[in-house]
């Protein structure tokens, strides 16, 4: 009805337009929004989540939404979708014109709003097809029609790009088409606005550039997205608007044909401060080889046969930042876990040799005590304790040092954490806080320290800045270079480009299993890299 | 002041319960006409649980390491009495040596089940069940059936006997070395606060204002003595609370204290960045299993002792009571939360519970339903008010 109510106003508004051309050109603008939020304030107990935020999203638009962690753009979703019910916050939304007040997500999801978060909710022991339509079942009368369901998922399936067959459990996928479901998913409820939150913090990065296509895609049929995102290229890629929050409120809003928008531009509102390096600067003092590890080969723990890291030589030097540059899938973590005491795989063959001398490494304990350190790339699930509190997470794999017959000194043990507190800057309202109530950023903090505090000489780590703002990311890397300085040796894992170039002297790069090339800090740029994967590509085929 | 509290934030569960413990005790003690805290009925109370205590600070540990339970303690102990009743009645055996005998066998039996629980990673759920109906039937195969009865004077001292009274108290009734075990007890405690307080003062922490300090030691003070005067007016200190005291001692020192603890609750609170930070998760897992069938063959000699029969059906349900004490003394049923002391106040509310409501005439078909609600109401308490922490 509202629609034919817009066309009646149309035909009235473009006759009486040629009298006053101006008047008509403002009102077009106005209809024109699928989403404002206005004047949107949220309060948490002691803090101002949100503080009078206006967001205008145009109808068939990708509008972009970032800030540094913490900046209220989960809350602003939150709001619109219906986490917060209406009533907590203050503000009104008008969704297609309609002031709406939605009292959960089945109001908002009813209105065309779908919400897909990082951590997909996706059921990993049902088909894709069950996934699709979960909660919203093709059934008659409570029975589900499997016919149905079939074929409209290879339907949705066909729209999003994704080729399975929709009876394979959504476990049996990888992460990237996972995202695909989980749009897909949204789809089926016929969604007007789609929000997504860091889409692709998890995917390689031809997954993540797929799924940036599937969203241009999108719009094309007219469906709207909202992208949260802290990969500033791809918003730079598909956005037409880009609003930058900090702080819980609106900095400004740039529109993509009216504003010069650039990533310095972006970076600098976000921060509220001028980034003129994203790296910050370090004198390499380079010394012996500290570290090698020779001819390493890795086979999958489950998978009968198949070789997952091949014939792998690497060598490190003491003051040293190495890179391991490769994709997801390209063996990284796996060669990095496997050589910290075999965390994975199995007939794990080759040589650890550390100043010169040879190690057998069968177990993290051993690992450790050679002063080897692996911090994970996935902090949550593998990396931190999060029920228990920052202390608790700094001293565990060097308790011996604060304990003496067994018998731990609690007291050391705060004074220890205290000590990285303040050393590397976690900001938490003392050490005795939980780690899972941290930031993103501070928990990345708590896990480094967590390593640094077992002393060790060589480094792994693999992304070590996954998910976390670009302040935050700066004071990681400050901080990898004081390692470096102390005369440690770092081997620095990432799937970022831009990273991998700012920080590390000297990068291998890795694709299936293999190391596929080396190169100098002088040598390695964005085409050299690339050209080494393509290389190795051809030479398999 | 942030340190403080944080730290009454992280035990509010049990600050709670403790609270909550005592609120129904004076409740009983004025619905009994205060038959609840009579110095007979406060001995007696402890010795009624006695088994509940013990088998709960193992199970808070099985808990700890990741919300595993063990289900087979009942039937450990009806087994481990039947072996007790066939070593000392039929076969005649010193009770030190039968004893020993049995203690180890309690040990064997969490052998086997942590060989199946950590080494092959089957549910502990499932290989507690299969050894609740195991040891049950070889319970009854053993006793053929029929309650072996009774036990020398002897094996019934260890749950009816109390310490002598060295001073034979000096012409009045009570038993003085209660009373001294209880001035002794006071002094080391307030040694180590005193200690504990001018090593924080050294590493220049913040530290709990005096007043408030010394209110602390006055109102524990209070409380040792208060108990060790009750105990005194009856007949003295009950040797199983000497037991008790002991294991509650050594079992929350090593896992507050001690690394092997720390990693019990590491592993219970993320396995993977636990065996990440170098915990052999699987030695953990298997040790913890190992320590639960030992307590529990502890608890089984105790039963059987208070019981002074070995019966085919000795230790119905045990597991339940025990599992019930330490998720209402606030254990986390995913693992990595909960405290040995927490567990043992746990044990006491329901212990005041029973014994009150026995006290009252009310019939063991409403007691379940009340301890039903109440833990119920103990675990929902605790997710309402951390969801309403996180909000």
């Amino acid at each position: 009805m509202s629609v034919r109510l817009v066309n009646m106003m149309h035909s009235f508004l473009s006759f009486i337009g040629h009298i006053n051309k101006k008047w008509y050109i403002g009102v077009d603008k106005a209809v024109e929004y699928i989403l404002e939020m206005r004047n949107i304030t949220k309060v948490f107990p002691g803090v101002k989540a949100l503080d009078n935020v206006n967001l205008k999203v145009r109808k068939g638009e990708i509008h972009a939404l970032v800030g540094e962690n913490g900046a209220g753009k989960s809350t602003l979703m939150n709001v619109l979708s219906g986490v917060y019910p209406h009533g907590t916050y203050t503000g009104t939304i008008l969704f297609e014109g309609k002031e709406c007040s939605f009292k959960g997500i089945k109001d908002s999801e009813k209105a065309g709003i779908a919400i897909i978060h990082q951590e997909l909710a996706l059921i990993p022991s049902l088909s894709i097809g069950e996934n699709i339509f979960l909660g919203n079942e093709r059934a008659k009368k409570g029975i589900i029609d499997w016919n149905q369901t079939h074929v409209q998922a290879i339907r949705l399936m066909q729209k999003v790009g994704l080729k399975e067959n929709p009876a394979t459990l959504v476990k049996d996928i990888g992460v990237g088409k996972q995202q695909l479901v989980e749009i897909a998913k949204a789809l089926a409820k016929n969604v007007k606005l789609l929000i997504l939150d860091e889409p692709t913090a998890a995917l390689n990065e031809e997954d993540a550039e797929n799924l940036l296509n599937l969203l241009l895609e999108l719009k094309k049929e007219g469906i709207t997205s909202i992208l949260i995102s802290h990969k500033l290229h791809e918003v730079l890629k598909v956005a037409d608007s880009i609003t930058i929050l900090r702080d819980g409120r609106v900095v400004e809003t740039l529109d993509k044909h009216r504003d010069d928008i650039s990533e310095d531009r972006i970076i600098k509102a976000m921060v509220g401060r001028e980034l003129t390096n994203r790296f910050p600067k370090r004198t390499p003092k380079i010394g012996e080889v500290i570290f090698e590890v020779k001819n390493w080969t890795v086979y999958h723990p489950l998978i009968e046969g198949r070789k997952v890291i091949k014939d792998v030589s690497i060598k490190v030097r003491r003051g040293e930042i190495v890179g391991i540059y490769g994709l997801m899938g390209s063996g990284r973590t796996e060669f990095a876990m496997s050589v910290f005491g075999k965390s994975y795989g199995k007939n794990i063959r080759g040589k650890i040799i550390k100043n010169g001398k040879e190690l057998t490494i069968n177990n993290v304990r051993h690992a450790i005590e050679n002063g080897l350190a692996y911090v994970t790339e996935d902090r949550k699930s593998a990396g931190l304790i999060l029920i228990d509190d920052v202390k608790r997470n700094i001293s565990l794999a060097n308790l011996g040092h604060i304990s003496k017959k067994m018998i731990i000194d609690e007291n050391k043990e705060i004074y220890v954490a205290e000590e990285y507190r303040q050393k590397l800057n976690i900001k938490c309202s003392s050490v005795l806080q939980k780690t899972g109530n941290l930031s993103g950023g501070n928990q990345q903090k708590v896990l480094l320290s967590k390593w640094i505090f077992a002393k060790p000489d060589i480094l792994i780590l693999d992304e070590p800045t996954r998910g976390i703002d670009v302040g935050a990311k700066y004071e990681i890397y400050k901080i990898i270079n004081s390692l470096a300085d102390e005369g440690k040796a770092v081997i620095f894992i990432s799937s970022e480009l831009p990273e991998i170039l700012g920080m590390c002297d000297r990068v291998y790069v890795m694709n299936e299993g293999r190391i596929v090339g080396e190169l100098s800090r002088e040598e390695a740029s964005q085409e050299s890299i690339m050209r080494c994967i393509m290389q190795s590509i051809k030479e398999v085929v | 002041m942030q340190h403080v509290k944080d730290v009454f934030k992280n035990n509010i569960r049990q600050y709670a319960m403790f609270i909550a413990l005592i609120v129904i005790t004076i409740f009983f003690q004025i619905l009994t006409k205060g038959t609840l805290l009579l110095p007979m009925n406060v001995t007696n109370l402890v010795l009624q649980n006695s088994y509940v205590l013990i088998l709960a600070i193992g199970m808070t540990l099985c808990i700890l390491t990741g919300g595993n339970i063990d289900l087979s303690v009942g039937s450990v102990c009806a087994f481990i009495g039947a072996i007790a009743g066939t070593l000392i009645i039929n076969m005649k055996m010193d009770v030190g040596l039968a004893i020993v005998i049995c203690l180890l066998i309690g040990i064997a039996i969490g052998v086997w089940q942590g060989f199946w629980i950590a080494y092959l990673r089957i549910p502990a759920f499932i290989v507690t069940l299969g050894g609740m109906l195991l040891f049950r039937g070889l319970t009854i195969t053993m006793l053929k059936g029929l309650t072996l009865s009774p036990f020398p004077e002897e094996f019934q001292q260890i749950s009816a006997g109390f310490i002598p009274d060295v001073f034979k108290g000096f012409g009045t009734n009570l038993n003085i070395t209660a009373l001294v075990v209880g001035g002794i007890i006071s002094i080391i405690y307030m040694i180590f606060q005193i200690k504990k307080r001018a090593e924080q003062k050294r590493y220049g922490f913040e530290v709990v204002v005096l007043p408030l300090f010394i209110a602390k030691i006055v109102l524990v003070l209070v409380g040792i003595n208060l108990f060790a005067y009750w105990l005194a007016a009856y007949k003295g200190l009950p040797i199983i609370l000497v037991l008790i005291g002991i294991l509650v001692y050594v079992y929350s020192f090593f896992t507050i204290k001690t690394v092997p603890g720390r990693y019990i609750y590491a592993m219970g609170g993320n396995e993977k960045a636990a065996k990440l930070s170098g915990v052999n998760t699987n030695r953990v897992l298997f040790f913890t299993y190992v320590n639960m069938a030992f307590l529990a063959a502890v608890a089984g000699i105790v039963f059987t002792s208070r019981l002074n029969a070995a019966s085919p059906q000795a230790g119905m349900n045990f597991e339940l009571d025990a599992i019930a004490a330490c998720f209402i003394g606030g254990a986390s049923a995913y693992g990595g939360i909960g405290t040995v002391t927490g567990s043992i106040i746990g044990a006491l509310v329901m212990g005041v519970l029973n014994n009150g409501m026995s006290i009252m005439g009310i019939g063991t078909d409403m007691q379940m339903v009340i301890k039903g609600l109440v833990l119920l109401l103990a675990v929902a308490f605790d997710v309402l008010s951390k969801n309403r922490a996180r909000a």
